[in-house]
């Protein structure tokens, strides 16, 4: 049985906006309005508008709201202040990585957990087991918001025209309740771009009335309706990882290179600790693989997994591939081993249906933005 | 979209042109096809002096989401293949029906199930 995909808030506009829509984790998402090269570039110079409402929010509220997610998360929560946000992730007994997210203090007591959609039930069924034995509540807020993004240089001008809150006192990884265009939101400057932006949380009643505000008040600075095909070729571009390429319950967060997200020393104990400190001691000994960038020295794209070479053998496997609107050549994100894996290791290929493309072997990310 | 009445098309969503007086044929894939790939960004098309056989692949065209097989919708010899949209695969995307187009081919046999214009819109909907 095919369940029946679920449709955002946005779902009409989208429509009468001509997108192409896709098949998102359980929902129907749009893929691109136009050229999906024009809206990456439009993000990269001027500004876009995502629609993001499949993504799960997730509410945890109480006296140890907070002791509950420094047990549930590799991440020192309780210390977050109160309007910051932070990368964190949350693993299994064994390590492994059962998704990434973002987690917004909005009070004392009450933690936003936002989670990627294809695994917000896991990461709700989780939270929700880990927080039992603590003076906390866990709430699924999911069918409570909408998520609305703006991306880009002109973003800060666009959404500063349609509200008082005080965009120059919010830092990158912070978030303030405010009114958008006369819509209750959390303004958060958050992305997933590489580009300096926003992500407003609203209830989905009000979602249309913001979309077609920031779509006006956007206008004269060049912002346009952006699809999630652009969104991977600009979070790739930005070095990001994806749940379920570059990051798996197969892999701890210390073999994705992000094990800086682990706090070994915040106070009690956490899910995962035993094997993450094993992971961290194999990972700063004896790497296995490490995570690369890519660059095609031809036009073909590598896709996931795609096998790369080192003369004939093996050496590791393409986790994203797309061509770089950026750099004009296709990029790459890759586990390969450590021996291969310095910026500058000659000789690597990929093998792409049968045909071995040359590839450089670049650090990430491929691009960051002046700022 | 419309697709042009002087064309003929395949079920794979190639399009056809009338055979010249040498019986050569220009083949590309058409708006709707170019509209669902989204931007090409590499085209592998066969070359000069290949042979092609009607419903077998002849050639790749990746966009940024996806791989599409090209295939022959006749079977003949490849007398040209488009250089600008090898050197510039947006082409296809802007001009699928024109610039766009992908080979031409010398005909020897076409099979009997190539589509008209009105079939064909009725076809992909």
């Amino acid at each position: 049985m095919t369940p029946v995909p679920r449709r955002t808030a946005l779902d009409a506009l989208h429509r009468a906006l001509g997108a192409t829509m896709t098949d998102f984790a359980g929902w129907e998402m749009p893929l691109r309005y136009g050229s999906e090269r024009d809206e990456h570039q439009a993000v990269r110079t001027r500004a876009g508008l995502f629609d993001l409402s499949h993504m799960g929010e997730i509410t945890l509220t109480g006296p140890q709201a907070g002791e509950a997610l420094d047990y549930a998360l590799v991440g020192h929560l309780s210390a977050l202040a109160v309007g910051r946000a932070r990368y964190t992730m949350i693993c299994d007994e064994r390590g492994g990585i059962l998704d990434d997210l973002i987690v917004y203090r909005l009070g004392e007591r009450e933690f936003m957990v936002v989670a990627n959609a294809s695994n917000a039930q896991t990461v709700l069924d989780a939270l929700t087991e880990r927080a039992a034995g603590f003076d906390a509540a866990v709430r699924d807020d999911r069918e409570n918001y909408a998520l609305i993004a703006v991306q880009g240089p002109a973003s800060p001008a666009i959404v500063k025209s349609l509200t008082d809150a005080d965009l120059d006192g919010l830092k990158y990884y912070a978030g303030l309740p405010g009114t958008v265009a006369g819509v209750d939101a959390l303004i958060a400057r958050t992305g997933y771009t590489g580009e300096d932006g926003f992500e407003l949380f609203v209830a989905p009643a009000d979602a249309e009335k913001l979309w077609q505000a920031l779509t006006e008040a956007g206008a004269e600075a060049g912002l346009v309706p952006c699809g999630l095909s652009c969104r991977d070729t600009l979070r790739l571009e930005a070095g990001m990882p994806l749940y379920g390429n570059e990051l798996t319950t197969a892999i701890t967060p210390f073999d994705a290179g992000l094990g800086r997200v682990v706090k070994f020393d915040k106070p009690g104990d956490f899910v995962g600790r035993t094997a993450l400190e094993a992971a961290a001691e194999r990972a700063a000994a004896a790497p296995p693989r490490k995570l690369v960038g890519l660059i095609a020295q031809g036009r073909r794209i590598p896709r996931a997994g795609y096998p790369v070479l080192a003369g004939e053998e093996i050496i590791g496997e393409v986790t994203s591939g797309a061509p770089s609107p950026t750099l004009g050549k296709p990029i790459a994100m890759a586990y390969v081993d450590a021996a291969h894996a310095e910026p500058g290791t000659e000789g690597v290929t990929v093998d792409i249906r049968g045909g071995r493309e040359p590839y450089q072997v670049v650090a990430l990310p491929f691009y960051k933005r002046n700022r | 979209m419309s697709n042009p009445q002087q064309l003929r098309y395949s079920k794979e969503h190639e399009w056809l042109s009338a055979a010249d007086e040498n019986g050569v044929a220009t083949v590309g894939i058409t708006e709707f096809a170019a509209n669902a790939l989204g931007d090409v960004v590499y085209a592998q098309l066969p070359e000069v002096g290949d042979t092609v056989t009607a419903g077998e692949t002849c050639g790749e065209l990746e966009s940024t989401k996806s791989v599409s097989d090209l295939y022959a919708p006749v079977t003949g010899e490849v007398v040209a293949a488009n250089q600008d949209v090898v050197d510039d695969p947006s082409l296809v995307n802007s001009a699928p029906f024109e610039g766009g187009w992908l080979f031409k081919v010398k005909i020897t046999e076409e099979p009997a199930d190539l589509l008209t214009a009105d079939e064909y819109t009725d076809f992909a909907g």
